[in-house]
């Protein structure tokens, strides 16, 4: 099934990730990653949420989402938007194999953000691929723990979601 | 940033779906002066006042610890409120009078266990898009979150059974909660809203003005349909020759029924209407086939089965009409309109969806027809009326007596509904009378036919009446309920007595859990498990002349008129005498026998296509031609 990555912005109030999270578990869809956080305007919030998902379903995710009262808008980003996802992973690196873990976060352009004499943790940006062969990289050397966010996207060009010229919306009508 | 809209204004008002006739609207009722600023009232004042100013004429419910202070500045108020025995009856009273009346019904409990008692009655509303609001008290803002006591969250626990709800932290937002709520009850696809108020809020001290600012910018229904569509879902239905009007419960909320005839008599199409839409379109009309779906007449189901063009209006394609899905209308062009984009598609593909309120929608749609008449004339459906009229003849709807000589379930409501006549309210529960009394009742007008459709809740009937008498004292309003029904909520008799609302019941009085017994017997041969109500001997059969409830002792002790009628010779005159008695309700137990069943049938996940007429009786229909 195919991932689509919905860019929703909803009312910046209490309860809102509740009704939309309670949304997709009573109609039986599955959320593969959902990332929520200000905007540049203090009264929205933008939800980031991707499913998997074949277009009928998706059709009624988004008209189901835009019956909540509390959601503003709702835009599918597709190829012609950037997405990206935060992880952070705690790798073991004893002296021995400290070298290698530096170099594959150099690879990878990740970023050391701590150390000690027993692990290293690594930061890394990236698209959800791009981190999955991070880890896959970093596995054999033994990975102690890890976080990762749920991907963030914005369209490309010049359009936006709230303000003039906008993205335009997943329809609301049939 | 966000976009912000005023309160609804007369105006306004009148382009809100389902607001339109006169002196029913909310914001129309809003007009007199009661709502002049005030200050330094309470949070409670403030919530009473706001009720004035939207109109709210009654209000149904229980008062207890959390919303204590919004019952003070209540008692002075002109605002109405009928002291119910359980919030469960508040629930349906205030649904029952919003589909009587076209109003918001309007409920209100205490914190906790009062609220949830609410949430029957607001899935109940939701499921059946009924635009009514409840109140309920939440214990104080800092308790909130500790376990204290007759604490629950009854925003979290209502989210999915509520177009939306609010919980309100501040007394300065009363207003604007209030105006919002019923704005957004009432307004596109109606349904529950609950607005959660901490008593702390009730008891603080605060401002009050009217009309409020209303901030809803993510809420924009669309009521005016596409001129495109419409014109398409016309050239559609211009080419038709064996069309169906597939009428749904959107067209009563809509109170589109005029225009609907009109649609009907320029297209010559036949009309079914769904158990949501009984009285949207005159049963003695020719036109009119009757129900569709798993009790519907074999005509209707069978006209959709065959249909080439199905017109869908504010209807949604619920399982109990269509069956199983994959075999619904197989060979149907699909035009689906309705107020709920979220709708079109969800069950069936929509080949011409129309976002838009049903009456703005129909009245273009026959419009458009118009245009296209005066070209290419009106289209000749004789043929597919030949063979409409060949099913009707052959499999009308009726009932055989039982062999046993016990009264006749079907024969009682059929003579309620003859004596009551068109212009009386009927309301039932859930089972098999609801099924009969959608069948055998006659319905010739909107807002006569009340019932729990979508959810199914049984206990509907006896609380739904009561409020829809509250609405409409001028109206015969009769509860027709089961047995099994009339044991969850006839408790609400007891407030129609005291508080002078005098509904009739007729209680369907066959001692089982009709329906469930009937699947028993058809599905699970014969096996009873637990659908007996009445005393039984040891061998399983009832026990005669032993009534464990008494209706009627039960009726007089909660201050009705009971009657008892047991014969069909009796049936008549023992209606013609609860039709007497206005000064209080009446209660008549039918007791009739318990083996009849509601037939015709679709089994539950079979194909419209096996409907039975009769147990064992598959219609055949004309091979070939349709």
């Amino acid at each position: 099934m195919p991932r689509h990555t919905l860019s929703v912005l909803v009312e910046n109030k209490s309860g809102v990730l509740a009704r939309v999270s309670a949304l997709f578990s009573r109609r039986g869809y599955n959320i593969e990653s959902l990332a929520v956080g200000p905007t540049e305007n203090p009264d929205l919030s933008r939800m980031t949420i991707v499913v998997d998902v074949d277009s009928q379903p998706l059709e009624q995710i988004t008209k189901q989402l835009n019956k909540l009262i509390e959601v503003i808008k709702i835009v599918e980003l597709d190829g012609a938007s950037v997405q990206r996802e935060l992880l952070l992973v705690k790798v073991r690196a004893p002296l021995a194999d400290r070298a290698q873990v530096l170099q594959t976060a150099e690879l990878f352009r990740a970023r050391v953000i701590d150390v000690n004499t027993d692990t290293v943790t690594l930061e890394s940006t990236g698209t959800p691929e791009k981190l999955q062969a991070l880890l896959a990289v970093l596995a054999p050397l033994g990975i102690k723990e890890m976080a990762q966010s749920g991907t963030v996207a914005l369209g490309r060009g010049p359009r936006s979601m709230s303000g003039a010229g906008t993205l335009r919306p997943v329809e609301r009508s049939a | 940033m966000s976009t912000t809209a005023e309160a609804p204004t007369a105006a306004a008002a009148a382009s809100l779906a389902g607001l339109e006739t006169a002196a029913t609207s909310v914001a129309e009722a809003a007009a007199p002066a009661t709502h002049e600023p005030a200050t330094g009232i309470t949070g409670a004042q403030s919530l009473v006042r706001s009720l004035e100013a939207v109109g709210v004429e009654m209000v149904f419910g229980i008062p207890g610890g959390a919303i204590l202070p919004l019952y003070d500045p209540l008692f002075d108020s002109t605002v109405r409120h009928v002291l119910v025995r359980h919030e469960q009856g508040a629930g349906h009273a205030a649904t029952g009078y919003a589909q009587a009346t076209g109003k918001v019904g309007v409920c209100m409990a205490t914190s906790g266990p009062g609220a949830t008692n609410l949430v029957t009655p607001l899935a109940d509303a939701y499921m059946d898009s009924v635009p009514i609001v409840a109140i309920t008290g939440q214990v104080p803002s800092g308790a909130i979150g500790t376990d204290a006591f007759q604490e629950a969250d009854i925003r979290g626990i209502t989210m999915p059974v509520t177009k939306h709800n609010f919980l309100v932290t501040d007394a300065a937002e009363i207003p604007q909660r209030i105006a919002e709520a019923f704005h957004l009850a009432s307004t596109g696809r109606p349904g529950p809203v609950l607005v959660d108020v901490p008593k702390d809020v009730l008891q603080a001290t605060t401002d009050f003005s009217w009309p409020p600012r209303i901030d809803l910018p993510g809420y924009k229904p669309t009521t005016r349909p596409h001129g495109k569509q419409v014109r398409e879902a016309a050239a559609v239905i211009q080419a038709a020759r064996q069309p169906v009007l597939y009428v749904g419960g959107g067209v009563l909320k809509a109170h589109a029924s005029e225009v609907l005839a009109e649609l009907a008599e320029l297209t010559g199409a036949p009309v079914v209407t769904t158990l949501m839409a009984r009285g949207a379109f005159p049963d003695s009309h020719a036109q009119h086939l009757g129900m569709p779906g798993m009790h519907g007449t074999v005509t209707a189901v069978t006209a959709l089965q065959k249909a080439d063009v199905l017109v869908a209006l504010g209807a949604r394609f619920d399982d109990r009409v269509t069956g199983q899905l994959s075999t619904f209308a197989p060979g149907a062009t699909v035009v689906h309109a309705d107020i709920d984009p979220a709708e079109i598609g969800k069950n069936r593909k929509a080949d011409v969806p129309i976002v838009g309120d049903a009456k703005e929608t129909i009245t273009e749609l026959v419009a458009a027809l118009r245009n296209l008449q005066e070209d290419q004339g009106r289209p000749d459906l004789s043929a597919w009326w030949t063979q409409l009229d060949s099913w009707r003849a052959t499999y009308p709807l009726g009932y055989d007596l039982p062999e046993d000589g016990a009264l006749s379930p079907q024969y009682v409501i059929e003579r309620l509904g003859a004596i009551a006549g068109p212009d009386a309210v009927y309301c039932a529960g859930v089972g098999q009378h609801q099924m009969w009394a959608a069948q055998f009742v006659k319905y010739e007008k909107p807002g006569t036919w009340l019932n729990s459709g979508g959810l199914g809740t049984m206990g509907y009937a006896v609380p739904a009446a009561m409020g829809a008498k509250a609405g409409r004292p001028e109206a015969t309003v009769w509860a027709i309920d089961g047995d099994g029904c009339f044991q969850m909520t006839n408790q609400e008799l007891a407030t129609c007595a005291i508080e002078g609302i005098p509904i009739k019941v007729a209680v369907i009085n066959n001692g089982n859990l009709g329906m469930v017994r009937q699947w028993q017997t058809l599905f699970y041969e014969g096996r009873y498990s637990n659908t007996k109500l009445h005393v039984q001997n040891a061998d399983g059969t009832r026990r005669a002349g032993v009534r464990i409830p008494d209706f009627v002792l039960l009726a007089e002790a909660l201050g009705c008129v009971g009657l008892r009628c047991e014969t069909a010779e009796d049936v008549d005159a023992t209606i013609a005498q609860a039709m007497a008695i206005d000064d209080r309700p009446v209660v008549i137990d039918f007791t009739v026998g318990s083996d009849a069943q509601v037939w015709p049938m679709v089994a539950a996940g079979a194909s419209n296509d096996e409907i039975l007429a009769a147990r064992d009786v598959r219609p055949v229909f004309g091979e070939g031609k349709v």
